[in-house]
């Protein structure tokens, strides 16, 4: 079985995000990245049925800068087979549109029976990317699954979405789509040996014109939706301490001046 | 000058209050714009439920029916606003950012080659009449302000309990389209076996008014029952930080933070929890927060409107009885 994983490099969730100096991009300087963790859930599953199935490849693809290729070897670590890293001046500040066409473009030119990608990555929060590029593919999607089981003879899958107060049961026919969230696997750490041989599966760097796309198409010029700013959101202040003796005390404090100051119960 | 279209999501027959919040504020755009405000209702037998749009200002109200549509599937819903967006050529598409909201209007600007910003907390127009938004990125940590290229509609997703709820105007009866779409069981591209309920009739916690959330402070999963008798009581669901869900105390559909829900309640209560960086900006942006923790020096405290300093196993279940009391 031939599965495809998108892998996006995003900053780490404990890093402090601004905005740079004249508010049109955010400052990066400083930051931790890491692979998006929706996308890590992704590259495990695809592992995973690659072990049941004892057979196949677990590809990744990514869009990015060139620091991405870190995040790339960390995913090839985990055991991944090889990879394919859009890393062209042209893609960069491609919004979720962009990216999608891009991602679809260069996965046509490879065999898949799969695609995994996250739900979402955690950095733009956008949800775009995996329904887009099923779009510009013509295949099924379904994204929030938190379980995958696929048929005997491999052309179906079985997945459940989450969704408000349950899960949706799907069947979906492969190729598709399917985008993990949290709950669907643990993803394992690379081992030490992984991380060696890492270091000498295939990487490919893909450019614009190697997916048949010209440079309008992507990037800042491709854009539908542009930042035209960035803001910092407004700072809370520490409010009030509820002061008071006992437990009972402060309880009956904290009551009153939701009723009757903050007016919210 | 072209219609600005409010996608209404509905479930259990009821429409999602966040449709109306943005019938409320895209009333103004309207105005400004000149075009007609519309509202799109999707499924099987969904017409009962026009007026309650035409109550908070939608002119028009589409029912895009087809058997097919009886439950929502990314395909089948696709297909049906496409064909309706592509006939009618609307300026602006608007939808809540619920799972499914958000779920559905991704597939749809793919598929009509449109931008899309995501759960926006503003929405407004330029001067040119385009869409233009405010939105968090980093899960809140920052904002941008997001324009659109000229291709039509432009649409984003609303953030659920971010713009004001008018009040309805019974009076105001829409016009109502009926539309028999064009939706075949192929179009759906995947098969619904069967929808199955792990919480009951739990609210998401991106659409809750009211949010009491627990952290490692809570010890384990029994330590949650207090916060349980608290939202019932409150009218509430209950939430979890990172630790709490990652301990296995929690499902992970209840996880705040930048790796689980963004959330905007009218009231969070968070307890037990220290605060980090991520839990901060999954929440910061609630109305009210209030702090329940042991620790004095805990982050959450710079960011909560109310803050006590005590054992939560102590305050929250005497905090239960006071609100019982004042009920």
């Amino acid at each position: 079985m031939e599965i495809i994983c998108c892998l996006k490099q995003v900053p780490d969730t404990e890093a402090e995000i601004r905005p740079s100096a004249d508010n049109t991009a955010i400052n990066y300087e400083g930051i931790k990245f890491v692979i998006n963790v929706y996308d890590e859930y992704a590259v495990e599953e695809a592992l995973k049925i690659k072990e049941k199935i004892g057979a196949g490849t677990v590809t990744i693809v990514t869009l990015g800068p060139e620091r991405a290729a870190e995040s790339i070897r960390t995913g090839l670590a985990m055991g991944a087979d090889k990879a394919a890293h859009l890393d062209d001046p042209a893609f960069l500040g491609s919004d979720s549109y962009a990216t999608a066409k891009a991602l679809a473009a260069a996965i046509k030119g490879m065999p898949h029976d799969l695609i995994l990608c996250g739900m979402r990555a955690i950095d733009d929060d956008a949800f775009q990317v995996g329904h887009a590029l099923a779009e510009f593919l013509g295949l099924p999607s379904v994204m929030g699954i938190v379980k995958l089981e696929l048929s005997a003879d491999k052309k179906k899958a079985t997945v459940h979405r989450q969704v408000e107060g349950g899960v949706e049961v799907l069947e979906v026919p492969l190729p598709a789509v399917l985008g993990a969230t949290k709950g669907l696997n643990e993803p394992r750490y690379p081992s030490l040996p992984g991380i060696m041989k890492a270091k000498k599966k295939e990487l490919k760097p893909v450019k614009v014109a190697d997916v048949g796309l010209s440079t309008g198409d992507v990037g800042k010029q491709g854009f539908k939706t542009q930042v035209a700013k960035f803001s910092l959101p407004p700072l809370r202040k520490a409010g009030k301490i509820v002061e008071g003796g006992t437990p009972e005390e402060k309880a009956g404090q904290l009551a009153k001046l939701l009723r009757e100051e903050a007016k919210v119960i | 000058m072209a219609a600005i279209w409010v996608y209404a999501e509905h479930k259990d027959g009821k429409i999602k209050k966040v449709a109306f919040e943005i019938l409320s504020e895209a009333k103004a755009l309207a105005g400004k714009s000149g075009g007609p405000l519309c509202a799109v209702l999707i499924g099987s037998g969904v017409e009962g439920m026009a007026a309650a749009l035409g109550s908070y200002g939608a002119q028009k109200v589409y029912c895009v029916e087809a058997a097919d549509l009886g439950a929502y599937t990314t395909g089948g819903y696709t297909k049906a606003l496409c064909d309706l967006v592509q006939q009618e050529k609307p300026a602006i598409v608007l939808f809540g950012a619920s799972i499914n909201g958000k779920d559905l209007s991704a597939r749809v600007a793919g598929r009509l080659g449109v931008g899309l910003a995501t759960d926006c907390t503003g929405i407004g127009l330029d001067d040119k009449g385009r869409l233009q938004v405010r939105r968090p990125m980093y899960a809140g940590k920052v904002y941008a302000d997001v324009v659109f290229s000229d291709a039509a509609p432009q649409m984003a997703s609303v953030r659920p309990n971010v713009l004001t709820l008018a009040a309805p105007d019974e009076s105001r009866k829409p016009e109502v389209v009926k539309v028999a779409a064009a939706v075949k069981s192929d179009d759906t591209m995947v098969a619904l076996k069967e929808v199955v309920k792990t919480g009951g009739e739990k609210v998401d916690l991106t659409e809750a008014n009211i949010i009491v959330s627990g952290g490692r402070g809570m010890k384990g999963p029994e330590g949650f029952q207090i916060l349980e008798e608290l939202a019932g009581v409150l009218g509430g669901v209950v939430g979890a930080s990172r630790a709490a869900v990652d301990a296995g105390w929690r499902p992970q559909s209840d996880q705040v933070g930048q790796s689980g829900k963004v959330v905007t309640p009218n009231l969070y209560v968070a307890c037990g929890i220290s605060g980090s960086i991520q839990h901060l900006a999954g929440m910061g942006t609630s109305k009210m927060i209030v702090a329940v923790n042991k620790d004095p020096e805990a982050p959450i405290f710079k960011k909560a409107d109310y803050g006590v300093v005590d054992d939560l196993f102590k305050i929250v279940p005497a905090f239960t009885q006071e609100v019982k009391k004042l009920q």
